[in-house]
This record gives structure tokens, C-alpha cells and sequence, in this order.
């Protein structure tokens, strides 16, 4: 027994270490964004925050508005988000419910597709959308992710196993119409599995980076991921401290909006994974 | 019966309408632009294969593939790796080591950072003279002098590939414990029973039950370590330095399209990528097969 508890003993050691390294960029950020340009070029590391906190804050406003790029964001992700869940909730319902003509083949064309990587259409999509006239707008951001593969896959998927048909045949007999179905029965069955996927729906457009960076082209319409890379070639690279500090301020909120959703996204994760 | 079957339309035509305009036009607009000279201005000019037979050539292309796989691997080894001791070791029904929702949700904390906001910490994280990594391995004594990461072809390689491992070993870590708390309890406690070690245990149960989310958690790291962008994109303003060792297969696209115009060059690009992803994911499937064929 006192051998296993000196194994758990180094075990756990190993495991804070994973914890220190998975962290400390990130409290090297905020340690970072309170100290002046001088202080981190010339006293180097320390883990003892400086004062320098609003300095580097009106540096960095001076030079870029990245709370307009966290408001951008917000806006195409909940947008992306209720889209997405909407439509592909239909969509599932659609495929899991009734029985037409054509019905297999669409959804095996909607399966193989779903393998194909994203990049695969980037030229002609940012060509469609320039003769759209759509470039520099939220449209080719926001519209197509209504058509996600892999959301009606999941949904239609669960669906199938909490469905029972007698239920629907009830409320047609009571006389309401397929639309009231959907909106008072299968998207209230669906609402665990569509939450789960809302998440994964709102991160990746939240993280998403190569989309935006194609089709927005001013700078008051950049999401926050451009904006970062634009924060890169601006003026206040040469200020670390505000570097930090705008890199700070990108990370945070999602950080504290994790504390509290970690145990929801942990589980739509694992989820997801063994849906599979 | 079968008028409320054609309901079944209604349902799905607002997503087909998406799909097709958004999705399947945009593939089949690049595959056509592929056989093109389009440079985003005037009409395209039809040049046969052209784009392809330079891109078979194109030492640019096949560096871009091998950094590509490059930072792949670094990234993936030890993301699996960590991922798996640490699976092992939740797992274990002798140790019932505590914390397991604590850890998971702080390994998995930097995969939900925007990749672009890593990309620029780590950049400055490992600058050369003001570096805050340099700063400290010089306060612990590990070297002498600052070591430019992000200068030279192989640390830039490794920066990459690490910074990708330390995003996504936690993620890994959630779906391999989804994985084995899929296993029934029962295999351990009969192995527990029947006298089995650690080893036995791992070897026997843990790691053939493990098969099938292995292989889920390999073909999706590799169709997204092929298109890695983000990461090489930021930290190098776009350009693939230093000696183009960081010039991806979609950073090469990236470039081709939107820096140079080269619209039609970039197409036959992508469904190189394409066709390279085919290929990988096919192979991956077959021989985890095969391994799965001979075993039973």
C-alpha cells in the first residue's frame, strides 16, 4: 500500500507539471500584459505582475478597436449558431421522418461530401461570392454554414433512437400540420442533441480564420481572429506589453466562459467522438 | 401516406439549396478553374492540364507536403501519446487516480483558444532576444544563449508541431476516455480477477477496445493536420519562412490564390491537397483493417 501511494505521489507531480505547461502561456499573457515594454525586454521573465495594465490598454485602443472585432465575432457566431441549429434540425427531421423518392441518395451525397475538406472549394466559393457582389459582407459567412453535414448526420442519428412514430401519429390525428410537428415535437426531442452540436457550431465559427481573412476586407468588419493578425503588422507590435494585452483580452472572456460551460462542452465532446 | 411523405422535400430543400449553391457549385467552379489560367480577372482560358502537370513538378508543392507532414507528426506523436498515458492511467481501476474532470477541462483549455490569438502568443512567447521561453530557459540554466525558434528550419518545425500537440492532447485525452468509458467494467474486474497485470490489461483489453477511436482520432488529426493554416499563416506573416520550412500545402494554396492571383494554379492546388487526403485516409482505413483482420 505505501509503495502505490508513493506511485500516485509521482503520478500526481506529473500531472500538475501537464497542468503548469498546459496554463502558463497563458498566465505569461496576463503576467506580460500589466508590464511596460522596457520591463519585458529588459527584466525578462518573472511571474509577478507589473503596473502597466491601462498604459498598455491606451496603447492598444490608440491603434485598434478589438472589442468592435469581439463584437463582430459575437454577432457571426450566434448568427452561425441559430442557423445552423435551425435548419439542420429541419433538415434531420426531414430525413428521419418521411420516406420519399430520392431520399437515400441525397443523404449518402450528403455523407460523402461531409468527408471532403473544406479547402477543397475555397477558389470557387471566394469567386462566387465576389459575382454575388457579397464580398466584404457577413453573408458568405453566416448563410452557408445553414447547410452543415455533419450536425443533420448527428441529429437525424439521434432522432432515430428517441423517436417513436406514434407520437407524431397522435399529434396528426389531433389535427395539427407536419411544420407544428416539427416545431412542437421534434425540435423539442432534438434540443440535447442540437445543444451539443450549437457548441461545436459556435467555437468553430468563432476560432474560424481562413474564411474572413478571404472575404472581409475592412478593417471595422474584421472578426477578432483577423483582427489579431492584423494587430501582428500593426503599430503595437512594437509594444509588447499591449501585445499581450490585445492577445489578453481575445483569450480571456472565452476562459471565463469555460469555467462555467467546461462540464457541457466536455461531454458534447465525448459525445460526438463516440457517436461516431 | 404518401402525400405527407412529399412533406419530406419541404424539409430538406432550404439545406439543398445552401448545399448546392455554397458547397457542391463552389467544388465543381474549382475543379473547373483547375484546367485554367484564371487569374480573378477576365474570362478564364481553358489550358488543359496544365496546372496539373506543373503541380507533378513542383518542388514547392512537395516541400509544402513535406513540412505539411512534418509538423503532422511531431504534433500527433505526442498528442497520442500524452493522450494515451494519460487515459491509461484514469483508467486504471487499482490507482483511481481523483480529478479527472479538473484535468480534463484544464488539458483541454488551449484547443479552445483561437488558434490565431496561439499563434501569436507563442510568436512573441518565442521571440529571439525578448523572448519570454528564452528569458526563462536562460533563468533555469537549460541554455547559455537565446535560440532564435522561429529562424531556423527544424526548431521552427518543432515550435509548430509542439504548439499543436500542446492544443490538441487534452481533446485527444476527452475521446479516448469517451472511448474507454465505453468499455464495460466488467473486462477489467474479470482481468482483475483472473490475475492480470498492468501490462496484461493494457495489452489485452484496453488497447484492442481502443481500436476504432484510435483510428477515428487519427483520420480526423490527419485530414486536419493537412490543412494546417492558422498556425504557419500568422507566425510567419504569411510568407513560410524561415527557408520556406513552414510553407504548408494550404498556406501554399493560400498564397497562390490570394497574394499572386494565381486563381487556376491554386484550383489544380487544391485538388492535389484533395487527392492527397484521399489517399491517406484510405490507407489509414485499410491497414488499421488489415491489423484487425490478422488479430482475429
Amino acid at each position: 500500500m505505501k509503495k502505490n501511494n508513493i506511485v500516485k505521489g509521482i503520478l500526481y507531480a506529473v500531472l500538475v507539471l501537464l497542468v503548469i505547461i498546459s496554463f502558463i502561456p497563458f498566465y505569461m499573457m496576463i503576467v506580460n500584459a500589466t508590464r511596460t515594454n522596457s520591463e519585458i525586454l529588459q527584466q525578462g521573465f518573472t511571474l509577478i505582475p507589473g503596473t502597466a495594465l491601462m498604459q498598455n490598454y491606451d496603447t492598444l485602443i490608440q491603434y485598434m478597436n478589438l472589442w468592435r472585432g469581439f463584437a463582430n465575432s459575437l454577432f457571426v457566431a450566434v448568427s452561425v449558431t441559430l442557423l445552423s441549429s435551425y435548419f439542420s434540425a429541419l433538415t434531420a427531421f426531414g430525413f428521419a421522418v418521411y420516406k420519399f423518392k430520392g431520399k437515400n441518395f441525397l443523404f449518402i451525397l450528403m455523407l460523402v461530401l461531409m468527408m471532403v475538406p473544406g479547402q477543397l472549394g475555397l477558389i470557387g466559393f471566394f469567386d462566387l461570392v465576389r459575382v454575388m457582389g457579397l464580398l466584404d459582407t457577413y453573408i458568405p459567412l453566416i448563410i452557408p454554414p445553414i447547410a452543415a453535414p455533419f450536425v443533420v448526420f448527428f441529429l437525424r442519428q439521434y432522432l432515430m433512437t428517441v423517436m417513436h412514430p406514434s407520437l407524431l401519429e397522435a399529434a396528426r390525428i389531433d389535427g395539427a400540420g407536419e411544420i407544428k410537428i416539427f416545431h412542437k415535437i421534434g425540435l423539442p426531442i432534438m434540443m440535447p442533441a442540437v445543444a451539443t452540436m450549437a457548441i461545436f457550431t459556435f467555437i468553430g465559427s468563432w476560432n474560424n480564420y481562413i474564411l474572413p481573412l478571404v472575404v472581409l476586407f475592412s478593417p471595422e468588419k474584421y472578426t477578432l481572429p483577423v483582427m489579431m493578425g492584423a494587430l501582428r503588422g500593426s503599430q503595437v507590435a512594437e509594444n509588447l506589453g499591449s501585445m499581450y494585452l490585445g492577445i489578453a483580452i481575445s483569450v480571456v472572456p472565452i476562459m471565463v466562459a469555460f469555467l462555467f460551460l467546461s462540464k457541457y462542452i466536455i461531454s458534447s465532446i465525448s459525445a460526438g467522438a463516440v457517436k461516431e | 401516406m404518401k402525400k405527407l411523405d412529399n412533406y419530406g422535400y419541404m424539409f430538406i430543400v432550404p439545406f439543398f439549396i445552401v448545399f448546392i449553391t455554397f458547397t457542391i457549385y463552389p467544388i465543381l467552379l474549382t475543379f473547373y478553374y483547375s484546367f485554367t489560367n484564371y487569374n480573378g480577372m477576365g474570362d478564364p482560358e481553358f489550358i488543359g492540364l496544365a496546372n496539373y502537370s506543373r503541380l507533378l513538378t513542383d518542388s514547392y508543392f512537395y516541400s509544402a507536403f513535406y513540412n505539411t507532414m512534418y509538423i503532422w507528426g511531431i504534433n500527433f506523436f505526442f498528442q497520442l501519446s500524452i493522450a494515451l498515458l494519460l487515459a491509461i492511467l484514469f483508467s486504471d481501476i487499482r490507482l483511481k487516480m481523483r480529478g479527472l474532470n479538473f484535468f480534463r477541462a484544464v488539458f483541454y483549455l488551449p484547443n479552445l483558444i483561437t488558434i490565431a490569438s496561439v499563434a501569436l502568443l507563442f510568436g512573441i512567447l518565442l521571440g529571439w532576444h525578448h523572448g519570454t521561453i528564452n528569458h526563462l530557459l536562460m533563468d533555469l540554466g537549460i541554455i547559455s544563449s537565446p535560440i532564435n525558434w522561429l529562424n531556423d528550419p527544424t526548431t521552427a518545425r518543432w515550435s509548430v508541431g509542439l504548439i499543436g500537440a500542446w492544443m490538441w492532447f487534452g481533446h485527444t485525452f476527452i475521446i479516448l476516455m469517451a472511448g474507454i468509458s465505453g468499455i464495460s467494467k466488467d473486462y477489467f474486474e474479470a482481468a482483475l480477477i483472473d490475475g492480470a497485470n498492468r501490462w496484461q490489461t493494457l495489452v489485452k483489453i484496453t488497447l484492442p477496445l481502443l481500436k476504432p477511436i484510435m483510428l477515428y482520432v487519427l483520420i480526423t488529426s490527419l485530414i486536419g493536420g493537412l490543412q494546417i493554416f492558422d498556425l504557419p499563416m500568422l507566425i510567419t506573416d504569411g510568407t513560410g519562412a524561415p527557408q520556406g520550412s513552414l510553407n504548408t500545402m494550404v498556406l501554399y494554396l493560400y498564397n497562390q490564390a490570394f497574394r499572386y492571383d494565381n486563381y487556376g494554379y491554386a484550383a489544380a492546388v487544391a485538388y492535389g491537397l484533395f487527392i492527397i487526403t484521399v489517399i491517406f485516409s484510405v490507407i489509414t482505413f485499410k491497414s488499421m483493417y488489415r491489423s484487425n483482420v490478422k488479430e482475429g
